[in-house]
């Protein structure tokens, strides 16, 4: 599994939205057990304190469950991660729409650009 | 997690410098710790008096509730920033004379993770380039049993490729009962790994935070607020 760890932000939390959403995704499959902390801290390159962090906030939020002595497992809940992954798109999408604003982009602009940067990357994907 | 090392009032002076000026700090088990400070503003000099290489002028240092000696040099893993192996003798024979100094150490570690970086137990350690040095005497340390490691600056000489080894060395090597603290001014290779920073600046301890906490309370990198609050 390919993990992208954003230096400017928290760790822990970027662990979290990926497993997240792979399960929102059903990459992950209910029953299906995570890799290690330790081979998850390794594969990203992170500390396993928060790696373990990420897992127990996983928890929390009813995705995954922990089996003591034979590690985690994915919850049956994808309609929980799939709300989880919509709340953070919708967030990530508000933020866009406010840091353009204060380049003086109307919401307007701001979906043509976004229409615009779309079409772009579909043509580079299709070449 | 419980307490590993107690610095209580520290203070070191070289005649009428003070390299280290009443720090107070303590570090739990089971945590990776960055050491990070400029040049010269005191990280080897705490790390020698971790060590017992010096002695405070005041305060004291409790490693597990005991002073540095015999009895912490049992339970710290020290790599110096300087080469400290004899030269003429061959990378089996060091391994086999850690085996004699420490109770803890483990060959087996030691020779499978030269064999994976390439380096092999029959050379004389002075036909071996500054990097590969660097390596042998890094996988040593790492495999002692220790409760704290402490390396002093343990990836300046090595290459980018080996740096991520030895990160996932250090990761590997984990254990909720150890600490491992390191001082680098490499902090953007290394501050994912870390639990907690220690900012260092002419002999005092200016922050002791977790790296999460730094990166969303300032919206950046370590090594960013490094070079915000240390410039020139």
């Amino acid at each position: 599994m390919q993990w992208m760890i954003d230096k400017e932000r928290p760790i822990c939390p970027q662990i979290n939205e990926q497993i997240a959403a792979r399960i929102a995704l059903g990459e992950f499959l209910p029953g299906e057990r995570l890799s290690s902390v330790r081979d998850v801290a390794v594969a990203a390159g992170v500390n396993p304190n928060t790696v373990q962090k990420a897992f127990e906030s996983l928890e929390a939020e009813g995705l995954i469950y922990s089996v003591r002595g034979s590690g985690w497992f994915v919850a049956d809940a994808a309609d929980k991660a799939q709300k989880k992954l919509q709340d953070l798109a919708e967030a990530k999408t508000l933020k866009l729409f406010q840091s353009l604003k204060t380049l003086g982009y109307t919401p307007q602009q701001v979906l043509a650009l976004v229409t615009a940067v779309a079409q772009a990357g579909n043509t580079k994907e299709e070449a | 997690m419980s307490e590993l090392l107690r610095c209580e009032n520290l203070t070191k002076r070289y005649g009428s410098l003070v390299a280290l000026d009443h720090v107070n700090f303590t570090l739990e088990s089971g945590k990776l710790i960055g050491l990070l400070g400029p040049n010269g503003s005191g990280k080897t000099t705490l790390i020698k008096l971790i060590n017992g290489l010096l002695t405070p002028d005041e305060g004291r240092i409790l490693i597990d509730g005991i002073e540095p000696g015999v009895g912490t040099k049992k339970i710290v893993a020290y790599l110096p920033d300087n080469h400290f192996l004899n030269n003429y003798m061959k990378v089996r024979d060091i391994v086999a004379y850690f085996c004699d100094f420490y109770e803890d150490f483990r060959p087996e570690l030691a020779l499978q993770m030269m064999n994976h970086l390439g380096i092999s137990e029959n050379v004389a350690l002075k036909t071996l380039s500054k990097g590969n040095k660097e390596k042998v005497s890094l996988i040593l340390t790492m495999s002692r049993n220790a409760r704290l490691y402490v390396l002093d600056e343990p990836i300046a000489g090595v290459d980018p490729a080996t740096r991520d080894y030895i990160i996932s060395t250090i990761i590997n090597n984990y254990n909720p009962e150890a600490s491992v603290l390191i001082s680098t001014h490499l902090i953007s290779d290394i501050e994912s790994v870390l639990d907690d920073a220690l900012f260092i600046q002419s002999g005092h301890i200016t922050l002791h935070k977790s790296v999460d906490a730094i990166r969303s309370e300032n919206g950046k990198s370590v090594d960013e607020l490094f070079r915000e609050v240390f410039r020139w």
